[in-house]
This record gives C-alpha cells, structure tokens and sequence, in this order.
C-alpha cells in the first residue's frame, strides 16, 4: 500500500510539473505578452518599457524557474489590471465557488448514489423510471435556462429566496439545485450501471447464499465493488464543481472564481488566467490522485503486490 | 426408512421472456438421504443448474417457481414464502458455484468472507467464528490457515479458492450441500483433488449431496445416485453403479456411448453423437422431448403424458419404449 501510495505521489508531481509549464506558457500563445499589456494604441518604446518592467527579456528558461520559484511560495504575481497580489483577488472568490462547489457536490452525491442502488435493484422498476426521467432531463435541459426559470419562479413570483448574489445562505439555494442537478445524472448512472453488474455475479449470488439479509448484502458486497467507477467519476465532478461554473456564476450574480477567470480573459490580465489555471489543474490531481488512493483502500487488487 | 434431506415433487421453473414464457423446468422430482450423494446430469440449457438454485431461492425475481412438495434439511417448505426457504441458507443448506474465482467477493478478505455467515446466524464473536474458520480451512487442505485469513482471494489459485468456497460453505454445519459444477473451472489435476475432497468431507461429516455436473467422469467418481436430466424433466434416475452397467433410456445410452474409452474406442475414429439438438423449451410440449433425436423413437411417443417406469430400488425411467429396450 505505501509503496503504491508513493508511486502514485510521484507520478502526480510529474503532471503538476508539466500543468506548471503549460500553464506558464499560455502567457506567451497569444503573442508577445508586452505588446498586448501596451494595447492597441501603445508604441515600441512602451512595449519595450513593459518588457523589462515585467521581465520579458529574460531567457524563457529563467521566467519559469523565477515564476515557479514564487509561485511556490506563494506569490503567483501581480495582477495586471488591478495591480494587486493574484493570490489576493483569487482569495476573495475562491470562498463562493468553493462554497457552492462543495455543497452542490454533496446534495448530487446523496441524491444521485442511493437513487441509482434503487435504480438497480429494481431495473425497470417505477424508481427506475422515475430515475432515468431526472437523468435524461438533467442532461439535457441546459442549466442556464434552468437556473432563469427557477430565479423567476422562486425569486420573482414566489419571493422565497433572493434572487442573486450571496449575501446570505438562501443565496445558495437555487445555484446549489442548478448545479447539483447538473451533476446528478452521471453520478446516478454509474452508479446504477455499476450496481446492476456487481448484482449480476457469483459473489452477491454466494453472499445470498450464506444466508446474509439483503441489505447487508447490498451495503457489504455488492455497493463496495460498484462504487469503484463511480470514486474516479466523482472526483472528475468535484473538480468541475470546485472550478466554478462561468454559466451559473454569471446567472446567479455570484462573484466566483468561474467568472474571475472570464474577466480576466477578457482585461486580457494574464497573470490572474494563468494562476487560475495552475491552481484548477493542480486541484484535478489531487483529486485524482486522491481517488486513486481511496479506490486501492477499497480494492486490494490495485494495491500491486499484496 | 432412511431420512430424507431433499424431497421436492413436481418442480417447475418458468420465466417469462419476450417470445413467450420459457418452461425451464417441467416437473422434477428429487429425492436425497442423509449421507448420499446425488449427480444431477445433463447438457448445457437442460435446466439443472436453475433446479440447483431454485432449491437454494437465489433464482431472480421474475422466475416463478412452483411445486407440489418441497422438504428440506427435516423442513416442510412446501408453499412457504422465500422467507422460510432464507432461514436455511447458510445453515442447513450450503452451495458452492462453478467459478470459485468469481464467487469470492475480491475486496474482503478471506477470513471475514468465511465468518460473516455464522457471526449473524450463531450469534458466534468474531474469536469463535475465526477459530471454526481455521478449523474448516484447515479440513479443506489451506496450509497455515490462521495467517491467511488476512489475505484477499486473488493470492490463492483456483484449486485453493474453490477448497475456500468449500470451507465458507461448511462454516453452517449444513446438512445439505449443493455444488453447482464445482470442478468445471478447474484444471483435470485439480478437479480431481476437489472431487476426492468432496467425497472425505462427505463421508465424514455425513453430508447430503447435490452435485450439479456435465461430466459423466465425475459422477462415476463420486456419485452414489444419479438423475440424468433432459429439457427440464428427470429423464432416467438410477443409483450410479445400475446406470453406468445398464442405461436404460435413449439418452443416457446416447451419452455413455459418447465416452471414449482407452483402448476400446479405435483410435481416430469418430466418437458416437447424439444427432440433433435439444428441443426449444418455450411454450408447452407434447410427449416425450426427446423423440426426435431418438433412434427408437415410435408414434406413441409424442403421447402425454411419457410413462414412468420404475425399476426397483431408487430407479426410474420415463420412456415409452424403456421396457423393449431393457
């Protein structure tokens, strides 16, 4: 188990290191960074100012190992636009998106895992139905019309919660059932496929056969060994909620990160673009990473050796 | 007059599909004492397997099982609801499967997978319960059983799982244990280790038997009665030695006749087969299922219903025909 565990460590500081340098070289894709900085209307010399104010004569080489070097201790630049810490502006989102991230991930997780064991118990069944109609439609309404008809129905004609910003927590209700409901019906389904599977083998067949109440069957044997694909899809999901959704964000007024980093595309503030990157990135391999980890405890087979 | 651990009359398995409601089973009649073991024989599809394991109530929800009198392990189960039939599992009734690496759950140790049974049925702590579990590993030949409780299945082989399959089996002290093809996924070594192990425990524990096989060579290995089943129904039973010396129905005939035997057959010359192929059992049938791959077949077999002829001590025969051929 350790030495999987360090194996899988190593192999995700490999991926940082190369998300780091991708990330680091975005600032150059578009072209000459200074020229952008200086605008449409700025002239060489200002270009060649912004240059050297920023750096952007030195040997690429040397701006990446100075912009790791910070960024590892915490200094991810000066923001562009705002000429402020990047590390402070993403602070101040972070809270909402990380907020709405976590919980929508929760609620989609209690309602998606349970709804999908029923699902399989019964396949065809009424819940089953029931199941694939909230499948079927979370995939397809898009949560952008979702999130405005519910603002006018809960916000506007009921007056229930507020309809934008989040002030306070009943600011959260309605992003939380867009965007969990976004998240649900993949969830469901592995779930449900997983279970209808593990339910089919020899070995739920044997635990029925020792005379264990179904329940325990389904809890001990059969969830155990269905909810392997569903860690490694989870933890993609997390990663999507965490990043913060630009559409709901937008929709529900929410000062996120998903809208951050669409205002900075648009300031052209690079410096904010690329740390939002590297962090976003850097969180999907610790949540992969993490996966990986939980799915060996739960299945001795991809520990190696034994 | 001996006791009985199986005797189930009349058993019939349907299952409904898309092309019409599939007779799976059509009226089988076991019968097991204490202490025998009985081979039910046949090829793939005749239905013996789903009779194993509608004795068992494992069959899925949409098979509808019916019989006229279903006693088990001392219980009259006849007309019960799954519940009573679930009381038994794992106590007076064991099964073991034919892929003993897919019937072992591979994210639980062995040691919780063998205890889990008897911790909940005896109410046994988990020293007790691990102790019998040693105990029975040890029986089924795991060497160093104690410090392989830890492990998970995918450390043994496929002989070591099925001798745990077993153990997890006995852990009940079941008087009736029903093995599905235990050996088929076994190399020919290892089958035989495990038929061998079979018999000692059998003997020794005074089990009752149902060994589910394909395999003529096992049954003469280890059966004491054997019930050769064709399209859903028993179409000869007989005790084992009577059978292999004197078959008596086109079918058992068909199928001894299909064994090579060393320096008998001639060599490269073709073994003797059954022509054609097994009947499609949705819908109802007339008469005997057999008649049209039997080379005796005559008019008054497609009569309902086929006689049952029966032939002294534990044997029977359901043939129109049987008694011109004896």
């Amino acid at each position: 188990m350790l030495s999987f565990i360090s194996k899988r460590l190593l192999v995700a500081l490999l991926v940082c290191l190369t998300v780091s340098a991708l990330s680091f070289g975005l600032m150059f894709v578009s072209g000459d960074p200074a020229i952008a900085i200086a605008g449409s209307g700025g002239r060489a010399e200002d270009a060649e100012a912004i240059r050297q104010a920023y750096g952007f004569d030195r040997p690429l080489i040397v701006q990446y190992l100075d912009w790791i070097g910070s960024a590892l201790t915490g200094n991810l630049g000066q923001s562009i636009y705002f000429n402020v810490p990047v590390t402070e502006i993403i602070g101040n989102r972070a809270g909402v998106t990380l907020t709405l991230g976590f919980i929508s991930f929760l609620v989609a997780l209690v309602i998606a895992v349970p709804l999908g064991v029923a699902a399989a118990l019964r396949p065809n069944g009424w819940i089953d139905r029931i199941a694939l109609v909230i499948a079927v439609s979370g995939q397809a309404i898009p949560s952008f019309w979702l999130g405005l008809m519910a603002i006018v129905v809960f916000g506007v004609w009921y007056g229930w919660v507020p309809i934008s910003g989040a002030d306070t927590w009943q600011g959260y209700i309605l992003p939380v059932i867009v965007l969990s409901y976004y998240a649900i019906p993949e969830l469901m389904r592995i779930t449900r496929s997983g279970m209808i599977d593990v339910l089919a083998t020899d070995y739920v067949r044997a635990a029925r056969a020792k005379g264990l109440p179904m329940h325990l069957v389904i809890s001990r044997h059969a969830l155990r060994n269905a909810v392997l694909p569903l860690v490694s899809l989870a933890a993609v999901q997390l990663g999507q909620l965490l990043s913060g959704s630009i559409v709901i964000e937008s929709v529900f007024a929410l000062n996120g990160l998903g809208r951050l980093a669409w205002e900075s595309l648009l300031r052209s503030d690079l410096p904010v673009v690329q740390a939002i990157i590297l962090i976003l990135s850097l969180l999907y391999v610790v949540l992969t990473t993490l996966a990986d980890i939980l799915n060996a405890v739960l299945d001795p087979r991809l520990r190696g050796g034994s | 007059m001996t006791e009985m651990m199986l005797d189930i009359r009349n058993l019939k398995v349907s299952i409904p599909t898309e092309r019409g409601t599939l007779n799976a089973v059509r009226g089988v009649d076991l019968q097991i004492a204490r202490g025998e073991t009985l081979c039910l024989v046949g090829e793939s599809g005749c239905g013996k397997s789903l009779t194993a394991t509608s004795i068992m109530g494992l069959l899925p929800r949409y098979a509808r099982v019916t019989t006229d009198r279903f006693d088990m392990a001392g219980q009259d189960l006849t007309g019960k609801t799954a519940a009573k039939l679930a009381k038994l599992r794992g106590r007076d009734v064991a099964m073991i499967f034919q892929d003993p690496t897919s019937a072992l759950n591979p994210t639980l140790t062995i040691g919780r997978q063998l205890t889990e049974g008897v911790m909940r049925h005896e109410k046994l702590s988990r020293s007790a319960a691990e102790a019998r579990a040693i105990e029975m590993l040890d029986r089924v030949g795991i060497a160093n059983p104690a410090a392989r409780l830890t492990q998970y299945p995918h450390g043994f082989s496929g002989g070591q799982r099925q001798r745990i399959m077993i153990a997890s089996a006995l852990m009940g002290r079941p008087k009736l244990l029903i093995a599905d093809e235990p050996t088929t996924a076994l190399d020919v070594t290892i089958q035989a280790q495990i038929l061998t192990l079979l018999g000692e425990l059998q003997a020794d524990l005074g089990l009752s038997l149902l060994l589910i096989t394909h395999d003529l060579g096992v049954v003469a290995a280890i059966a004491t009665d054997v019930a050769v089943m064709y399209a859903g129904r028993i179409a000869e039973r007989a005790p084992a030695r009577d059978l292999f010396a004197a078959p008596q129905h086109p079918y058992t005939k068909g199928l001894l006749a299909a064994i090579p035997v060393p320096g008998v057959t001639p060599r490269g010359s073709a073994l003797p087969a059954i022509p054609g192929r097994v009947p499609g059992l949705i819908g109802t049938m007339q008469g005997c299922a057999f008649r049209d791959r039997c080379a005796i077949a005559a008019p008054e077999c497609a009569n309902d219903p086929v006689p049952r002829i029966e032939a002294g001590q534990g044997r029977f025969v359901e043939c129109t025909k049987a008694e011109v051929t004896a």
